[in-house]
């Protein structure tokens, strides 16, 4: 069967399986950018926007994708960048393999939440992890991003 | 030294803070990779497989020990879109072991890429390759195998000389003695004793003994072990393949397959972190034998179930402790006794359970006696294998939990009873060269040791008193502080060795090939900064490509604490050497001796200033003016260490325990560390803190449970809880001044460090909460409200 997704602002119409998960679907069509850490729903690798809310693609049947708008982390490539230079001062980047289901949720809560508190952001990025645990580095950088974004 | 003709003087870092004044390192320099990397651009193994490549599925035993009788891939054969399916008759009959070490390997021989006998749920019976992986999956699940299941030993505390022998098999063997027995089944084994333990005991006036049970621990790297293989145009196999160790691995596949090591090449990708789990060949045995037999791409990502039931754990071990100290606190011995358990193989069995010792009982190198020895042990569990803090983190615990029940029994403080036994700079222990890497180790003298500074700046980060370790906040919870010292190595001495090789470009800047493995470390960031110090250039001007077995210089990888340390000395010396062909080449331009042309902000000249060239101009006249002059300028060195100096760190911890549920929280953990100059501080910093992070997790709540027939009960996310970053209150890292005459620029290593002080520490601190020790781990709410009932039967509350 097929789907019609619009990915990062394109019209991609792309074969899948009736059990096939998003995560696979998007790798296959060369979005390498939504990794696949855990398979389970946990770690939050796979994150996507759709319809511009985080998901876990991992756990997103494809088809139920079918129409919908899917924004990757290169789908907002000039903010990410920017964000990125505030983790990378910080070092909290490391292995990176998080980095880009990461980011894409911290520029998800910069639209949801207003001046959030330390709780309120460790929280709301509680379901991304991190094995390198630059978790310290992270809250550092994205304190110093919310400020700089927010003036 | 990194270069016997022109030495670093060594110098206390007092003097070198005064005198040294560094451009690129010690600076906070952002990861060169880190855009990239946030942006999601093609960078790991699964990123850049081929699309045409088959999927490579792997059948695994649902037993924890069995003979395959007979396997029939017939129907899986049948299935549209199978290209082939490989059983162990497929194999050659080759012992290897999948340990990622040096050449001869100290870990047995013990293990065949695919064999009749299976010894873990989970080990590999048969290979599966199909055009979709949907077609795979099924294809695995249509090929029949007959068991004849076996009785497994799944507790390793019964393995010894269990009547059920695992490793049966006439094949196997050592490298060189390591103490293997497998029909006891030991796959390592080790003793050594320096005076006289037993009678320094006795005749001391106090005594403690402690047995810890630290438990298997799982990497968890959120990259999963990833790999393709194809066929390139000379006809030899090439393999990109998230490892720690690329020539390690290449090596080891050449002895599996039986072909030529030349017929190999092992590339590294970016690797979506490590902690010891990429040290193995996990995979690329299996890829490669797709592609050795239809001659196509074959690509295989573990699922996040394979990398926890089928890769490696940290290694299991009951630590136990006895100590000998006069009433003031002096040590006088230490005993310690280890079994490891190494479950089904012997990967890193006797070096892990070495370095328990060797990584610790330096620490109290003023003892009259001290003995170490033990047994390793194969049980029907997952392998064990590398895995940060590399049995350090396993015998601290031991160690730092024995000297804490000392102060207890002295009514010292803690943190006095350290002070008092630790080792200082220009002194050493026995020990190290007594103990090494599965062999004798290499004896030093300890040049660089801010303990004292580490243990201050902690105490005051904290708010240490030793007064107050424990103190009441509400109705049932209790805050308690605890602390623990720990060191570890900065490589393999004499052992292991890294390359460099650094060429000159056309616009004047440098290519950067190293072997070392940047795993997410930011190696790759700080060999930059370490080549643009010593050329006198800015970072920028560094491209770095690493670890690629065709196009790099040789590395044994990244593992023990090595890459800072190791390869980047093999990097300033390949940057002083190439420097002084660069003066050479344009001394002889300027028709000068070379001593007089100086290089400074990237322009020759003459020392009076008479002549001048850009290192610009220059790159263009080298390459393409000068006629018979022109050459490529590059520079290749390599550097082993002679010594392997410890960095040093001190942990403490706040916690809360609630003693109505039994729940530790940890409030503020403290790490505050001598790392000699921090090449790249924030890096180092950042090391430090994920390393502490996951030593918590190990403290607290991270266990590989097993079923009783075996079976891995966390076998995810869900079931294997890694902490989050809402689970606890907050780190400090902070690093000391310090400075090793015989690291690059004064470094030592940082990596593992920050992993081994969490479990000791916070198992002190419950020790101070309750009254008793907890000394099995993790210490989840049913050990710790179990142990306060004991405290409350004991009266000790």
């Amino acid at each position: 069967m097929t789907i019609t997704l619009y990915i990062n602002g394109n019209e991609k119409i792309l074969d899948c399986q009736p059990g096939d998960m998003l995560t696979e679907v998007l790798r296959k069509a060369g979005y390498v950018e939504v990794k696949k850490g855990c398979d389970t729903a946990n770690c939050g690798a796979c994150t996507v926007l759709i319809e511009d809310k985080p998901i876990l693609s991992c756990s997103y049947l494809a088809v139920r994708a079918d129409g919908k708008r899917i924004t990757t982390i290169q789908g907002v490539a000039e903010e990410a960048k920017e964000f990125a230079r505030f983790l990378t001062a910080e070092g909290a980047d490391q292995c990176g393999f998080c980095a880009p289901g990461f980011a894409l949720t911290v520029l998800s809560m910069k639209r949801e939440l207003r001046n959030p508190s330390e709780a309120e952001i460790r929280h709301y990025l509680s379901g991304n992890l991190c094995r390198c645990s630059g978790y310290e580095g992270q809250i550092r950088a994205i304190k110093k991003y919310l400020e700089a974004v927010h003036d | 030294m990194i270069d016997n003709n022109d030495p670093i003087k060594p110098m206390d870092s007092e003097t070198l803070k005064a005198t040294q004044k560094f451009n690129v390192v010690a600076h906070d320099i952002a990861k060169i990779d880190g855009e990239g990397l946030v942006l999601g651009r093609p960078a790991f193994a699964d990123d850049l497989a081929p699309a045409n490549a088959l999927y490579v599925k792997l059948v695994r035993s649902p037993h924890a020990f069995a003979r395959i009788t007979s396997i029939d891939p017939s129907e899986a054969l049948a299935l549209p879109g199978v290209a082939c399916v490989l059983t162990w008759k497929d194999c050659p009959r080759v012992p290897i072991t999948r340990a990622g070490q040096g050449n001869p390997e100290p870990s047995p021989h013990d293990r065949f890429i695919l064999d009749e006998y299976v010894r873990y749920v989970g080990d590999e019976v048969a290979v599966v390759a199909a055009e979709d992986e949907v077609t795979a999956e099924k294809a695995a699940m249509l090929v029949k195998v007959q068991y004849e299941v076996l009785q497994p030993i799944l507790d390793f505390e019964k393995a010894l000389d269990n009547p059920i022998i695992i490793h049966p098999e006439p094949e196997i063997h050592e490298m060189f003695p390591i103490g293997f027995e497998p029909k006891r089944n030991i796959a390592a084994a080790y003793n050594m004793e320096i005076g006289n333990v037993e009678q320094e005991l006795a005749n001391s006036p106090v005594y403690v003994e402690t047995t810890v049970h630290t438990q298997a621990q799982q990497h968890v790297a959120l990259e999963s072990h990833t790999a393709f293989s194809y066929i390139d145009i000379h006809g030899r196999l090439v393999i990109v393949t998230s490892t720690q160790n690329p020539w390690h691995t290449r090596r080891l596949l050449a002895l599996a397959l039986q072909m030529p090591i030349r017929q190999i090449r092992i590339i590294k990708p970016r690797i979506g972190g490590g902690f010891g789990g990429k040290q193995h060949i996990h995979i690329e045995p299996y890829v490669a034998m797709v592609t050795m037999k239809t001659g196509r791409s074959a690509r295989l990502a573990l699922t996040r179930r394979e990398v926890f039931e089928a890769t490696f754990t940290r290694h299991e071990m009951r630590v136990k402790v006895r100590l000998g100290a006069n009433s003031d606190g002096k040590l006088n011995a230490i005993d310690m006794q280890v079994l490891s358990n190494t479950g089904a193989y012997g990967e890193h069995a006797l070096t892990v359970f070495m370095v328990a010792g060797s990584k610790t009982l330096p620490l109290y190198n003023k003892v009259n006696a001290v003995r170490f020895g033990g047994h390793v042990v194969y049980t029907n569990k997952v392998s064990a294998g590398a895995f940060r803090g590399y049995g350090a983190i396993q015998g601290l615990t031991g160690l730092e939990s024995a000297m804490d029940e000392l102060a207890h029994k002295i009514g010292i403080d803690p943190l006095e009873l350290r002070r008092k036994n630790m080792i200082h700079e220009g002194e050493t222990s026995d020990v190290f060269r007594i103990m090494g890497e599965g062999t004798e180790g290499v004896a030093m003298t300890i040049e660089s040791c801010k303990l004292e500074e580490c243990i201050a700046r902690g105490k005051e980060l904290i708010g240490w008193d030793p007064n107050r370790l424990v103190w009441d906040v509400a109705p049932g919870k209790v805050r308690a502080m605890g602390m623990a010292i720990a060191m570890q190595g900065s490589g393999l001495p004499l052992i292991d060795m890294g390359s460099a090789r650094i060429e000159f470009q056309d616009g004047g800047f440098f290519k950067l090939h190293i072997g070392a493995t940047d795993l997410g470390t930011g190696s790759d960031t700080i060999l930059a900064q370490i080549a643009a110090e010593e050329l006198g250039v800015d970072v920028e001007n560094i491209i770095v490509y690493s670890s690629d077995t065709d196009n790099t210089p040789f590395d044994v990888g990244a593992y023990a604490s090595s890459t800072t340390y190791v390869s980047g000395s093999a990097v300033i010396k390949a940057a002083r050497s190439l420097k002084k062909k660069l003066i050479e080449a344009v001394a002889q331009k300027f028709e000068v001796d070379p001593a007089f042309v100086l290089f400074d902000n990237k322009t020759f000249k003459t020392l009076n200033g008479g002549k001048s060239l850009s290192l610009y101009d220059f790159s263009f006249d080298t390459l393409y003016h000068d006629g018979e002059r022109m050459k490529t300028l590059e520079a290749t060195e390599s550097f082993t260490g002679a010594k392997s100096p410890p960095p040093y760190l001190a942990g403490f911890v706040e916690i809360e325990l609630d003693k109505e549920t039994g729940k530790v929280e940890v409030v503020h953990y403290v790490s505050v560390a001598d790392v000699g100059t921090p090449i790249n501080p924030r890096l180092a910093t950042i090391q430090i803190e994920g390393a502490a992070l996951q030593g918590i997790g190990l403290a607290l709540y991270e266990d590989v449970r097993y079923s009783e027939r075996g079976h891995m009960l966390s076998h995810n996310l869900l079931t294997y809880a890694i902490p989050s970053r809402e689970d606890i209150g907050k780190i400090t890292v902070e690093l000391v001044d310090s400075y090793e005459p015989s690291g690059p620029f004064g470094a030592k290593s940082a990596g593992e460090i920050g992993i081994d002080a969490p479990p000791a520490a916070i198992g002190n601190a419950i020790r101070n909460a309750i009254g008793v020790r907890l000394t099995e781990y993790p210490f989840t709410p049913e050990r710790v409200l179990m142990a306060i009932d004991r405290a409350k039967a004991e009266g000790a509350n």
